[in-house]
């Protein structure tokens, strides 16, 4: 039983969650990811950590409304449990001082990134951030992105905030300036980082993107994670989920990743036509740990 | 000693025929995840205990990994009196209900039996399930007496069959006992791995509950080696003593082309989703699997992990279910009962047969597997004769889901944060064979980390060995006598 100690929302189907997790909380770095899990018939999914207090022994998760469990999850309000976390899972990512380093963030993708940006600036990198989103409604944390970094470009795909066009083509822009960006992180949707390594790739600039597999036990133990890196096999879980983008097998993961479609969409049918009383049950196996204790 | 004694003459003993374990019945069996076997009666179990004739030096008792007493468990079955005997059974096995339902009898307890020379050995496995199931339905549990307390802590990383039993016998001493586990859920392989019908959850469940009983603690979703490290345990944590016990790693798939495709499978991650996460229940439990239904599935492996999941396919609706070993059946490391069951179900056995690749269609759906034929060649290392292509028998095997269970390697986790703890090339823990002490002080490890993939009851073997060197080190103090581990 994990508290929810606060719960807002931060943009369109987008909500921020603090968690008590304390064991999570002292070891967490950038980059690390958690799976959880909201009751006992519920699926483990894995969740980027955003930040973390060890000192309140807290760590902050940002999530979408996509599939069943994340609009379960975006449900829950401060003073609600968690029944299962854990973590900090995945190598935290790489962080050195390349010089120039442009982050690109798709919407949610942002929160996962932020806690990097902060270290690469910290590491005396000068940071650009871009990042994009569906419209103004979908983009979050603009503060903590400028505070994160040394330029910050926003960018919406119907240009109703920042500037119109995806962020592969301010990084084009950029580069076409003459801009020397020595290292690059991007993190969101797979195509918009196939996109970005394809705009990386013939350029020589080491290009990191975190990998968003289909995950179970997140400990290495299943494998349902694997990523074809040239003609290697990677778990995801425990070997990334950050990898140098010039070896992803970009078309594997995408095809990978819609496995389990038809389920997934079987499963949100189910829970929308249902939802009071899915909620319902999350909160009542809580409510009866909270009686016995 | 019991009061009823049994004073029928041997060769009478002798005549008697060995019960038969009742079964549900294959063909309804194979649609649904109920139990195989029902378990012996009360009559039938003192007919059976009847049987043993009483060894002055019985051989089940030294074939048993763990030195079960038990030659008094059947007189204490034959008197009547199950509690006891559930008790004494107790006293070396802290998994009872679970060992007589997993267990490979015939290579332990019962391959020691006299009577197997020339006839068939006791049950001592369905007696042993018999007298654990009839203790739990009772209600009264024959737990053994603790010790006084010792101010000593000990944590158990992995609540598997190695943690468990090393966790029964330490709290039995009077140590604090603390084990972490990994996943949402109690038992490890029992949980994620074995499925339902042959181990039911509720089985699981009721020893680790036994286990709280006694003191055992549990903390689920830590990590040791990520939320947690070994070194953070002792230094921060102050337990005394730290015993490694977090089995099979990660799953070994073939490298062959081809794996990526969708409806490639680890046996680990079908099973997980199945077991763990109660696929076999979607869209009830939210986790998902291969829709099986009218599906041609394909197991590639010979041992008991391949034979579950063989099985599970079937039970999930596969059209077909075939089990592809590329040694003969006579090499397959399964047990005998699964052979048995997974045949009666309907399982196709295509044995000296391995995939060479995996095909697919354009979406990246898996469509068959493209296998050889292989034959029998001169004797490997493991001492089975080795397998060998035969050229040009290359054939399709049509196929929606490929499950590989060939084993597993080392998951690297806790060695990896734990620098001073030796390990092999292969990434498993090196241990000194008797104290299994690791070059690193106050730190034991046992079951699959040390010693690669192998049984349940071998795995609570080591769990034990473990507990009473654990407890030595606790009460002595003394670690430097201990020759370093020799790898």
């Amino acid at each position: 039983m994990y508290k929810i100690v606060e719960a807002r929302s931060v943009g369109f189907k987008i909500k921020q969650f603090t968690i008590e997790a304390p064991r999570i909380a002292r070891k967490q770095q950038p980059g690390q990811f958690i799976i959880l899990r909201l009751h006992e018939n519920g699926e483990r999914i894995p969740l980027t950590i955003k930040c973390s207090d060890p000192e309140a022994g807290t760590v902050t998760i940002v999530v979408q409304s996509i599939g069943k469990t994340t609009s379960l999850l975006n449900c829950l309000e401060t003073g609600d449990y968690i029944l299962d976390i854990v973590g900090p899972l995945g190598h935290p990512s790489e962080i050195g001082k390349f010089g120039t380093v442009a982050i690109l963030a798709g919407s949610v993708g942002t929160a996962m990134a932020l806690p990097t940006a902060n270290a690469l600036k910290a590491a005396g990198n000068h940071v650009v951030f871009i990042e994009g989103a569906r419209n103004n409604e979908m983009v979050v944390f603009e503060d903590e992105v400028r505070a994160a970094s040394n330029e910050t470009y926003i960018m919406t795909d119907d240009g109703s905030y920042g500037e119109q066009g995806l962020v592969t083509k301010k990084l084009n822009d950029l580069l076409a300036d003459g801009r020397k960006i020595d290292f690059v992180l991007a993190v969101g949707p797979v195509p918009m980082m196939r996109a970005v390594s394809q705009v990386t790739k013939p350029l020589g600039i080491k290009t990191m993107v975190s990998l968003n597999s289909i995950m179970v036990d997140g400990t290495g133990m299943c494998g349902g994670c694997r990523v074809l890196m040239g003609d290697k096999s990677k778990f995801a879980c425990v070997d990334g989920p950050e990898f140098d983008a010039s070896q992803v097998n970009f078309e594997v993961l995408m095809q990978r990743n819609t496995m389990y479609r038809d389920k997934e969409c079987q499963s949100l049918k189910r829970f929308e036509e249902n939802k009071e009383a899915e909620l319902e049950m999350v909160r009542s196996q809580f409510a009866k740990e909270e009686h016995n204790a | 000693m019991p009061d009823k004694k049994n004073s029928l003459p041997n060769r009478e003993r002798m005549k008697i025929a060995r019960i038969h374990m009742p079964e549900r019945d294959a063909t309804v069996r194979s649609r649904n995840f109920e139990e195989v076997n029902l378990g012996l009666s009360a009559e039938d179990a003192q007919i059976e205990a009847t049987r043993c004739i009483g060894c002055a030096k019985p051989g089940c008792v030294t074939d048993c990994p763990v030195g079960v007493k038990i030659r008094e468990v059947v007189d204490l079955i034959y008197a009547g009196d199950y509690l006891a005997a559930a008790s004494k059974m107790r006293e070396d096995n802290a998994l009872p209900a679970i060992t007589g339902r997993v267990c490979p009898q015939e290579n332990q307890c019962e391959g020691g039996c006299i009577l197997g020379k020339k006839g068939q050995a006791v049950a001592i496995g369905n007696l042993e399930r018999f007298i654990a199931d009839f203790e739990r339905t009772s209600g009264q549990l024959g737990l053994p007496t603790i010790a006084p307390s010792t101010g000593k802590s000990v944590a158990i990383v992995g609540s598997g069959p190695a943690g468990l039993s090393a966790a029964g016998d330490l709290i039995q001493k009077g140590h604090r006992v603390r084990v972490f586990e990994a996943l949402h859920e109690l038992g490890g392989v029992l949980v994620y791995g074995i499925p339902e019908f042959r181990l039911p959850k509720t089985i699981v469940k009721g020893e680790v509950n036994n286990l709280r009983k006694m003191g055992v603690e549990f903390e689920t979703n830590v990590i040791v080696g990520k939320s947690v490290t070994i070194d953070e345990l002792m230094n921060d944590e102050h337990f005394d003593a730290v015993f490694v016990a977090t089995g099979a790693g990660l799953p070994r798939f073939l490298g062959v082309p081809g794996e990526h495709l969708n409806g490639v499978y680890s046996a680990n991650e079908f099973l997980t989703r199945v077991n763990l996460m109660r696929a076999y229940n979607f869209p009830e439990a939210d986790e998902p699997v291969y829709d099986c239904r009218d599906r041609d599935v394909i197991v590639v492996g010979g041992g008991n992990t391949a034979m579950d999941a063989v099985r599970t396919a079937r039970r999930l609706g596969a059209k077909s279910a075939t089990l592809v070993y590329r040694r003969s059946e006579e090499e397959m490391p399964a047990r005998a009962e699964e052979v048995k069951h997974a045949k009666e179900e309907g399982v196709e056995f295509r044995m000296l047969t391995n995939p060479e690749e995996f095909i697919g269609d354009e979406k990246g759906w898996l469509t068959g597997a493209r296998c050889v034929k292989m034959e029998l060649g001169e004797p490997d290392a493991s001492g089975r004769r080795s397998p060998v292509e035969i050229k040009g028998s290359d054939f399709i095997l049509p196929a929606h889901l490929v499950i590989i269970g060939v084993g597993t390697t080392a998951n690297p986790l806790i060695q990896s944060t734990t620098p001073d703890l030796q390990t092999t090339k292969k990434n498993y823990i090196v241990i000194d064979e008797e104290s299994t002490r690791t070059s690193k002080r106050g730190v034991f490890a046992g079951g699959d980390i040390v010693t690669g993939g192998a049984t349940v009851i071998l795995a609570m073997g080591a769990g034990r060995k473990a507990a009473r060197s654990i407890h030595e080190y606790l009460v002595s103090g003394v670690w430097e006598t201990v020759p370093a581990p020799v790898q």
